[in-house]
């Protein structure tokens, strides 16, 4: 990272204040501080400058900018991500865009919206509830978090499990391209002529460019939804009852699983209704016609006594299905209750390895001497361990880290992968050969070198760095033959 | 730089505070970022050191001296509204009322600025909130300059704009204060009609006696329609609330033991308070005073029998018989009740029993209005842009009035809606109580 002289930063800085304004760059060192981090504390990295641009013009000449000047540069939304995928890993400019949060057109008829990047996730279904709408992605942080930053990361949710994810929700993007470019993919309509390059867009962290504006599907309220909870005694019969739900053929919108840990910090935060004393929760929740749902309602029901479960009830009214909901979503940022930090995984396995994974999930964490809560969509298979630390306790740090790879070790192993919802992000990116051939990696460079070239537009996510890839193992350790050719390079 | 993991151990040296305050609560902070879209300054800045998540990182980084009391910090750290929003959506329980109570005092002890915001600072904490017969004087000289002529003098000549910001804003501000026969002290005791149910002490406030005695009245006359017996202690005076949120600590504890040791006389089942600052402050007095020995036991004692006046009423349903009043509302939530002190259904549930009233919700309802104490007088701009935020909604909600439960948030309304040219009204909650009796008692 090249460290700027005081008379380069006085004349860049000026020449960002002509772009954006006075009032809309950061350079006060202690200012910058607070953009360290984002929802991953474990990792830090400081900007040069943290500008605020309102439009895809502003957006493209500061892009042109960095260029010129060989400035690294990175989008950032509310910050609340979970994999470091928005630091600014090499310095330079972050480029927040929560200045650009409008919903500029709202198209009922052909069910979709036209939105800026800043905008909060739940800001548009509320902006459209009132006519029977909304944007189904729902991740948890969905309060807080904004469009721009589910699209980098292909953010999942809850919800997932019946709709999909992010990119099945996108049909159009304006995006400014890492050489300062401003263009259009896809459209309006579902239909994609040549490429799928929205498909290769949303999930690219930020290292394709920045989207500055984005065409979103909105969808029906479902007519009937129905909430219920399940309360085991044992993790592994809350384990068994996923499998059970879904192998009668039933397809829940989401199948939630939340430990004793955790449901006793959301408790304590808003109480909510999970009983304490439960060793594992599911929340599992039934949305479409009214027709035929008590039906299903009972299936379900019944899949979870005959997988051992000691309550199921069903939420009385919209109120306690909220509350249900509120604990959910608040999870993480509950365990501030009983931890001061903690760094969450995002594995994914097959279904049928969760009573197996989870429990080894547990076994690790705990040979590491910290300890875990798990809440996670079951329904997926997508595990959400929470590694609680005290980053005040020396070496603290050093255990999570080395606790979160053997996890991620582990879900490889069994078939899965190292990610689903929040990134590979600096945080994963040195893991990439457990799930991915050299093969396989070096095809994804070259897509990002045909995108970004020079690499500028957010480097060091996503593709691991040479120094460190030799605890993860020899494969990526060694340059690729077309490394090797000039045809890429590591970032 | 190859990768941007730093392993940053941090001594655990003594436990974290500023200006003698504890600011523990920074390590409950997770960093999640649920607070962000809930904060009316973030909302409008878009900077994060302007968010609930960058202030407590200021000030966890003050606190671990990894960062100086520069210019910057100080600047986001005042721009803090105190509004408490973030307290209500955070799954981590970060106490953000202390932790900024306590940045503020440290603001005060290194960077007390210059001679005139330390005579403003003077002026308002040091000589009339702590005295309520220069209060009075006050008042009266303020109501003998606008009933003179002599403010709409100034305000014509174009000095009150030449006047620096928060002078020009304390001008603008100003309602025409009541008549003395309003500003007079309430009797010592009004007798419960009907049943008695409790004995309350109610608290008549500061600025509130002075600004809005009307409202006391009507609070001691419903709390007597509902079977209170009604106390009012002579000598009270202010509660401290604006002194702690305006960073004067010391005078605050002050004001915090006298005020206990005034109620403690009434002997009241319950201390009433229809002003949202000072009744979230009063029930913070257990904290408050947590380090003091002598006096810790009385101020938790005092601090449980504080009740908000919609709270207190609520508990009950209303005694009839209510003529109807035939008028569309709405209701904004001011932030010490909704926020400090979690009292959100209260309020509604008790408009709801008003025959003839129709409540429409107000969109962020429970967003800070922007007066927030002395806000409006210390950061005009950002006060003045939550302003018009807050009166877009309400003019978009088409009712005829606004009602809420702080003077605070009644000045600041009145004033949004003033300078539209807007005739919806501004009310206290109390005061639609009132009316909704057939013939008021004295």
């Amino acid at each position: 990272m090249a460290v700027l002289t005081e008379s380069r930063k006085a004349s860049l800085r000026r020449e960002l204040e002509a772009i954006v304004g006075a009032g809309a760059v950061l350079a006060d060192p202690d200012e910058l501080l607070v953009y360290e981090s984002d929802g991953l504390t474990l990792l830090r990295a400081l900007a040069d400058f943290v500008v605020f641009p309102v439009s895809a013009e502003q957006v493209s000449a500061l892009v042109r900018l960095a260029n010129r000047e060989s400035l690294p540069f990175v989008a950032r939304g509310a910050g609340t991500g979970l994999s470091g995928g928005c630091l600014p890993a090499e310095g330079g400019l972050v480029i927040s865009l929560m200045r650009m949060n409008r919903v500029l057109e709202v198209d009922y008829d052909n069910q979709l919206a036209v939105v800026e990047p800043g905008l909060v996730n739940l800001h548009l279904s509320w902006t459209v509830g009132a006519r029977g709408y909304y944007y189904a992605p729902d991740p948890s942080s969905q309060q807080a978090c904004t469009l721009g930053g589910n699209i980098a990361n292909n953010s999942g949710g809850p919800h997932t499990l019946k709709y999909g994810v992010t990119t099945n929700h996108v049909l159009g993007l304006e995006v400014v391209l890492p050489d300062g470019e401003i263009v259009w993919l896809g459209g309006r309509t579902r239909a994609r002529a040549g490429y799928d390059l929205v498909g290769v867009f949303v999930g690219s962290e930020g290292t394709f460019g920045i989207a500055t504006k984005i065409v979103v599907r909105l969808l029906r309220k479902p007519p009937a939804v129905k909430t219920v909870l399940a309360v085991f005694d044992a993790i592994d019969h809350a384990s068994a009852a996923v499998s059970a739900i879904i192998a009668r053929g039933l397809v829940p919108a989401a199948v939630e699983m939340i430990d004793q840990l955790t449901i006793q910090a959301v408790e304590d935060a808003f109480g909510c209704g999970y009983p304490r004393d439960a060793a594992a929760a599911l929340l599992v929740e039934l949305d479409g016609l009214p027709f035929g749902m008590e039906a299903q309602a009972a299936r379900i029901v019944q899949a979870c006594r005959d997988a051992g479960a000691r309550e199921v009830r069903t939420a009385r009214d919209e109120a306690e299905r909220q509350l249900l909901w509120k604990g959910r979503k608040s999870a993480f940022g509950a365990y501030g209750r009983i931890s001061p930090a903690y760094m969450v995984m995002d594995g994914v396995i097959p279904r049928t390895k969760l009573p197996y994974v989870l429990r080894r999930v547990n076994e690790i964490v705990a040979a590491h001497g910290l300890r875990v809560g798990n809440v996670f969509h079951a329904g997926d298979g997508n595990l959400h361990p929470n590694i609680l630390y005290d980053p005040r306790r020396p070496g603290e740090e050093a255990r999570v880290v080395a606790a979160g790879a053997a996890i991620m070790r582990l879900c490889a192993e069994v078939g899965g992968s190292i990610s689903g919802e929040h990134g590979i992000g600096l945080e994963k990116s040195d893991f990439m050969p457990l799930i991915f051939s050299a093969a396989d990696l070096a095809l994804m460079q070259r897509l990002k070198r045909a995108f970004n070239p020079t690499g500028l537009c957010n480097p060091g996510k996503i593709f691991p760095t040479s120094k460190s890839c030799a605890e993860v193992g020899p494969v990526a350790s060694r340059p690729h033959a077309i490394e090797e050719k000039g045809l890429a390079q590591r970032f | 730089m190859a990768h941007a993991v730093q392993e940053q151990t941090r001594a655990a040296a003594g436990p974290l505070a500023l200006h003698g305050l504890s600011v523990e609560g920074v390590n409950q902070c997770v960093h999640c970022g649920l607070c962000l879209a809930s904060c009316p300054t973030f909302a409008e800045l878009g900077t994060e050191m302007d968010s609930p998540r960058g202030r407590i990182f200021l000030i966890k980084s003050l606190a671990e001296g990894r960062i100086a009391l520069g210019e910057a910090t100080a600047r986001h750290l005042e721009l803090c509204l105190d509004c408490r929003a973030c307290e209500t959506v955070c799954p981590a329980g970060v106490p953000y009322g202390r932790l900024i109570e306590a940045a503020k005092a440290e603001i005060e002890r290194q960077r007390p600025g210059g001679a005139g915001r330390r005579l403003f600072r003077w002026l308002n904490f040091g000589v009339l909130l702590t005295s309520p017969r220069r209060l009075a004087l006050a008042a009266a000289g303020l109501r003998a300059y606008q009933a003179s002529g002599l403010a709409r003098l100034v305000r014509r000549s174009g000095l009150a704009r030449r006047l620096s910001g928060t002078l020009a804003a304390w001008e603008a501000l100003l309602p025409p204060l009541p008549r003395r026969a309003e500003r007079a002290p309430l009797p010592a005791l009004i007798p419960a009609e009907g049943a008695r149910r409790a004995r309350v002490a109610l608290l008549s406030g500061c600025v509130q006696s002075v600004v809005f005695g009307a409202h006391n009245r009507a609070t001691a006359r419903v709390l007597a329609r509902q079977g209170a017996e009604v106390v009012v202690p002579a000598g009270q005076g202010c509660c401290g609330a604006l002194n702690a949120h305006g960073g004067d600590h010391a005078r605050a504890l002050e004001l915090a033991r006298r005020t206990i040791e005034t109620f403690e006389a009434a002997r009241a089942d319950a201390v009433v308070v229809n002003t949202s600052g000072c009744g979230a402050h009063m029930k913070a007095y257990g904290h408050l005073l947590a380090d003091d020995p002598a006096w810790a036991a009385r101020a938790r004692r005092f601090a449980a029998s504080v009740v908000d006046v919609a709270e207190f009423l609520a508990r009950e349903p209303l005694r009839g018989p209510l003529t109807p009043v035939a008028m569309t509302v709405t209701y904004h939530d001011p932030c010490h009740v909704v926020h400090g002190q979690k009292i959100r259904s209260e309020p509604r549930r008790l408009l709801a029993q008003i025959p003839g009233l129709r409540v429409v919700e107000l969109a962020e309802s429970d967003w800070c209005c922007g007066s927030a104490g002395l806000y409006n007088l210390t950061q005009p701009e950002m006060a003045t842009r939550l302003r018009e935020r807050k009166v877009g909604h309400v003019l978009a909600t088409g009712a005829e009035a606004v009602v809420t439960a702080n003077p605070g948030c009644i000045l600041q309304i009145q004033a949004g809606l003033a300078a539209r040219g807007a005739a919806a009204r501004v009310f206290h909650l109390v005061e639609l109580l009132d009316r909704a009796y057939p013939a008021a008692t004295p």
